[in-house]
């Protein structure tokens, strides 16, 4: 596997970065963990001229607590927000998820801000992400946004990312005391990606209804999305007799992928049984 | 001083493992040479498609580039790709495509460059004008009127129909209480060695001597075949197999490849390196199985089977690679397993389609005759509404009956297969089992319990059972050779990648001259060094190559019971080698230290009458049979019937090999085995489109599986020494693999049974299972 050859930058702060990729324009490429981008171009699928490594930029990878919120820099390896005491305690669903991304040697290099840009539409992250109700920071030449997780993934392996921007960070609110979640995956065999992966949250009010509900899907079409015909049809409900008929809305309205490992039918009835399982095991853990 | 233990039969570590996990090992790539050029070849997108043109002007004038080739440039100067098994209809294989391609991965011109970046870069500046044909890659249909023909010159795509009759058969169908027909598919598998393929060549003009480094599993029949597509003598190329990362079968043949870099370092003068990547592995690396068989099989009520009769129908893929036509034919000879049957016909048709070639994969037509075999009881014990394992009892053949000739015309060697299935299920708990299995059943749960006993054929022999092109036999040597330093070298024709011969031939001499096994060098895989040789596939490398240095082993000790015998004034059939001495049997305490003896060889200052002087032994072993190692693999699944995901709860192997050296690496073999047969039962599938792409060209994609995926083994065994060879040893190297794929299907079968579900192809992906049982309650 021999890639094109390329030149390659190292950025110490997200400003050289962000210059560096106005400079190359159209043929400059961020570099983080490479677990996406590096095979791509060993196959000569992406034949960057310039890649600029972010992986220096110390800052982006870290986790922090700031105004209420668990701020996640974009250059964390999927192995730290795994470990992460903070991100255990407050926002659980999100270290089970990376716990389940690839294998050890890839959750030691891939970076979140790396898979949610890459958009992969069997990465996992995106389900527990849209879950969550991340919010996506985002930084250009001139200056930054923040894009709501609903918001930004947009097509295959498109999101709200432009050419010459830096994610550079994924805040949360800490999930409620009491809320019960899972992310529950079916592997495709081959890849360990999402085949389906399911990211569900749900609390309950004092009369054990739910009050809030939260599902992420990822692996069944182009891009991962909240499954809002679920979350409605279980809204103010008691869990246990109402998930088997929410869960049966889990692919409405998606165009599911169809490829050797599952067809576009079994991608939709993985969905909503995994749904189904995921909001089971959310219920049993959630306290009203 | 301390007392040298026994090594044979004891929990040995592999010697060669220390080199490999510390990363000192030298593969393939590890071979760097002053000069040394980067080759890369340039790989036909298209199934099928004619070559109207190739531009390799933009690509030689690129800086760094040394050389550009296309098939054309290759004509008259390398000659085709061998195949030695016989077939009607043998194809002319270029080095590189020349007028036509034929599969997805076909070579189609080559870049030598400074580095493989610089090559590749060339690759992309070449220019090939095709115009794509059709494509044919479902066999049958390939063999329908008006299908796309690959080779012309043979007017269809047939290439060979071989037929085994026998009126018995009909006599049998006639008598019978039931037939049972079924169509039974093996799946196209990759075999995905760790290492992908790869080679150095460096012609020595002034030497006028050519080295080749190759990942491969038998450097001597490389060397000849090697010779005459490059018309060198034998005597002026050295192959040199280093460490090989796996092999499977895939590196018992002989590539295009190989040929190119060795005819392009003549040429250029330099030393050029090919390293497959693994894409080109999924690609031009040949397969395994790709076997239809329908089936019919007589059997009366009471579970006998009176016999069965098969067609195949056996996909070549597009070219025939060194022995691609001689692996159907084990299918059809091992069909009747451990049974006695009495009547056994069969056919084959073999195919070409335009795709990989398939050949030797671990089993190599043994996993096809096992699974036709074990589906053959399972579907018996359903038709009649018996138990599997009083299904298999009834037809096993006795173990007063061996040794036992079969239907298939071999004669099997030893073996007690009712013993084998009694302790598997013991160890299971089968009772215990079937009753957990009902209680689940009322639960909704679907636990299935698959039994398979096998038995396969391993070390070959004698030659005139091999074809009758190949250059080497059925037979292996070794020399063993003392030095004088009373260290011994041994020099084994085989030529292990895994299988640890390092270590169980290091056991066998080191116990056999009463030294300690640090003492015990084993050498292979160099033709320079090592006499001519076969190498190592189907469980050969400790049936045959042991068989073969005992022999060397024998005459070493001879010589040195006759020198010590003059020195010690005793006759030399009253002496042992214990440690480190050669003693009275008698009395071990009188003994001369073996040093001495060896002094006495190399000196030679007082001549012994009768005896040269040194201390070697080379030995050829022809084998008078082969050796038929079996077992019983016994899995408890459950499916889940929401998703069709198989999970394993239980599984029981019981392998009989004969008598065990290495248990340690015997367990070894049979963990890797069963996991290469799962595969095949529930993950791994080679995928063509219709168009001929390849689907599966990345572990991404081919579903390699991973611990997780795989049971915790409960391992087992039983002792049925085979009386073929000193060593009274089978095999063990395909065992796992060929017991482990059918027992999986008969679990998952087992488990399905509530749903009137008898039978699906494999891989029994969650979708395949899914879909069996929708459609089963939508009809129930
Ligand atoms: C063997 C293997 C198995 C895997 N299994 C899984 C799995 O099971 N589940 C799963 O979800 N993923 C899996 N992955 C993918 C892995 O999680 C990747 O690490 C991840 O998708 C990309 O992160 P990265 O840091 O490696 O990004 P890179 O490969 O460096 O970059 C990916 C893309 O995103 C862009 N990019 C990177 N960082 C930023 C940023 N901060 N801002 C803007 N753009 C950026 C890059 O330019 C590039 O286009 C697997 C990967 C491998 C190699």
């Amino acid at each position: 596997m021999f890639p094109a050859s390329f030149e390659y930058h190292r950025a110490s702060s997200v400003k050289e970065a962000l210059a560096m990729l106005q400079q190359y324009g159209e043929d400059g490429k961020i570099l983080a963990g490479g677990h996406s981008l590096i095979p791509m171009m060993k196959l000569r699928l992406a034949q960057p001229a310039h890649l600029v490594d972010i992986g220096g930029i110390r800052q982006l990878a870290s986790i922090r607590e700031e105004g209420g919120k668990v701020i996640i820099g974009g250059l964390v390896t999927h192995h730290a927000v795994e470990r992460s005491d903070v991100v255990r305690a407050k926002l659980g669903m999100l270290s089970e998820c990376a716990a389940v991304i690839g294998d050890t040697q890839v959750r030691n290099r891939g970076t979140i801000g790396g898979s949610l840009a890459h958009a992969d539409p069997a990465a996992d992250y995106p389900a527990a992400v849209l879950a969550l109700d991340g919010e996506i920071k985002i930084e250009g030449t001139g200056g930054s946004r923040v894009v709501k997780a609903d918001d930004f993934f947009i097509d295959l392996m498109t999101t709200a990312v432009q050419p010459g921007e830096v994610l550079t960070e994924v805040a949360f609110a800490p999930v409620a005391s009491g809320a019960g979640f899972t992310y529950l995956k079916h592997r495709q065999p081959a890849s360990g990606f999402a085949m389906v992966g399911v990211a569900a949250l749900l609390t309950l009010d004092k009369k054990g209804n739910c009050d809030r509900v939260r599902v992420g899907i990822t692996g069944l079409g182009a891009k991962p999305f909240r499954a809002k015909a679920v979350e409605a049809a279980l809204l103010g409900k008691a869990p246990a007799p109402a998930i088997a008929a929410a869960a049966a809305h889990a692919a409405d309205g998606i165009d599911p992928l169809s490829d050797i490992h599952a067809s576009a039918d079994f991608r939709a009835e993985l969905a909503r049984v995994y749904t189904r399982r995921a909001l089971e095991t959310a219920a049993a853990r959630a306290k009203a | 001083m301390a007392v040298i233990p026994k090594f044979v039969g004891e929990r040995i570590k592999r010697r060669e493992d220390p080199r490999l996990i510390t990363g000192t090992g030298m593969y393939v790539d590890d071979v760097r040479l002053p000069g040394m050029l980067s080759a890369v070849v340039l790989r036909s997108p298209h199934a099928h498609a004619k070559i109207n043109s190739i531009d390799l002007s933009k690509a030689r004038a690129l800086k760094g580039v040394v050389c550009v080739l296309s098939g054309d440039d290759l004509r008259d100067k390398v000659g085709p790709v061998p195949c030695v098994a016989p077939a009607d209809h043998v194809p002319y294989h270029p080095v590189l495509a020349q007028g036509k391609v034929r599969f997805v991965g076909e070579g189609v011109a080559v870049a030598v460059a400074s580095s493989p970046y610089i090559a590749q870069d060339a690759l992309d500046l070449i220019d090939v004008d095709y115009d794509p044909l059709d494509a044919v890659v479902d066999p049958e249909k390939a063999l329908e009127p008006g299908a796309p023909v690959l080779h012309e010159e043979f007017g269809n795509n047939s290439v060979t129909f071989a037929s085994v009759p026998n009126p018995a058969v009909d006599e049998a169908m006639r008598k019978a209480d039931k037939i049972i027909k079924a169509r039974l598919v093996n799946q196209r598998l990759a075999p995905i060695p760790m290492e992908p393929r790869g080679a150095v060549a460096r012609w020595d003009g002034g030497y006028k001597q050519l080295t080749v480094w190759s990942s491969t599993q038998i450097p001597h029949l490389l060397r000849s075949q090697l010779a005459e597509m490059l018309k060198v003598g034998e005597n002026r190329i050295r192959v040199i197999a280093p460490e090989v990362g796996g092999g499977f079968g895939c590196k018992l043949n002989v590539y295009a490849e190989e040929a190119l870099v060795a005819h392009l370092s003549m040429t250029l003068g330099k030393p050029v390196k090919w390293i497959e990547r693994r894409r080109e592995n999924f690609a031009g690396t040949t397969h395994g199985r790709d076997q239809i068989t329908y089936l019919e099989v007589a059997a009366l009520k009471d579970g006998t089977v009176t016999a069965v009769k098969a067609h195949f129908v056996c996909d070549m893929g597009a070219y025939l690679q060194l022995l691609t036509p001689a692996i159907p034919g084990f299918s059809g000879l091992m069909m009747t397993g451990c049974y006695k049957i009495p009547a056994l016909s069969f056919d084959q048709q073999m195919v070409f389609t335009n795709k990989m070639s398939t050949d030797a994969y671990r089993g190599a037509g043994r996993p096809e005759a096992c699974y036709i075999a074990e589906r053959v009881m399972d579907m018996v014990a359903a038709e009649f509404g018996l138990d599997p394992a009083d299904v298999r009892r009834k037809n096993f053949i006795p173990k007063e009956a061996f040794p036992a000739p079969t239907a298939g015309g071999l004669v099997y060697d030893s073996g007690d297969y009712e013993l084998s299935l009694n302790k598997a299920l013991e160890i299971v708990g089968y009772q215990k089992v079937r009753a957990e299995q009902e209680a689940a059943r009322k639960q909704g749960r679907y636990i299935g319990i698959g039994i398979a006993s096998y038995v396969e054929i391993c070390g070959i022999g004698p030659s005139a059972l091999l074809p009758p092109k190949l250059k080497g036999g059925g037979w292996e040597s070794a020399t063993i050779r003392m030095e004088p330093d009373c260290k011994v070298t041994v020099l084994t024709g085989v030529s292990p990648h895994g299988q640890g011969q390092e270590t169980t031939f290091a056991q066998i001499v080191a116990d056999e001259l009463g030294i300690d096994i640090d003492d015990v060098n084993v050498v292979h895989g160099d033709t320079a060094v090592v006499q001519y040789g076969i190498g190592t596939f189907g469980s050969r490398g400790t049936t045959v190559g042991g068989p073969a240095l005992m022999m060397s082993v024998g005459k070493l000790q001879e010589k040195m019971k006759k020198i010590a015998s003059t020195m010690m004034e005793v006759p030399p059939d009253q002496l042992i080698f214990t440690n480190r001495t050669v003693a009275l049997a008698s009395d071990p305490s009188k003994s001369i230290p073996l040093q001495q003896v060896v002094d006495a060889a190399y000196g030679y200052k007082q001549p012994i009458p009768g005896v040269e002087p040194g201390l070697d032994a080379t030995s050829f072993y022809e084998p008078q049979n082969c050796t038929f190692p079996f077992g019983t693999h016994v899995a408890v699944v459950e499916v889940d019937p929401e998703t069709g995901v198989v999970k394993f709860l239980r599984y029981v192997a019981v392998d009989d090999c004969g008598r065990i050296l290495s248990p340690l690496l015997v367990e070894g073999q049979v963990h890797g085995g069963i996991a290469q047969g799962i595969a095949q039962a529930l993950y791994e599938e080679v995928v063509y489109d219709e168009s001929g792409q390849l689907l599966t060209a990345t572990l991404m994609d081919y579903a390699v599986p991973k611990a997780h995926m795989l049971p915790r083994y409960e391992l087992s065994a039983t002792v049925t020494p085979s009386p073929v060879n000193v060593l009274g040893v089978k095999g063990v190297g395909e065992a796992g693999t060929i017991g482990s794929t059918p027992c999986v299907v008969s679990a998952v079968m087992d488990a399905l049974k509530p749903f009137g579900i008898r039978h699906i192809d494999m891989p029994l992906k969650p979708e395949k299972v899914w879909r069996a049982i929708r459609d089963a309650q939508q009809k129930g």
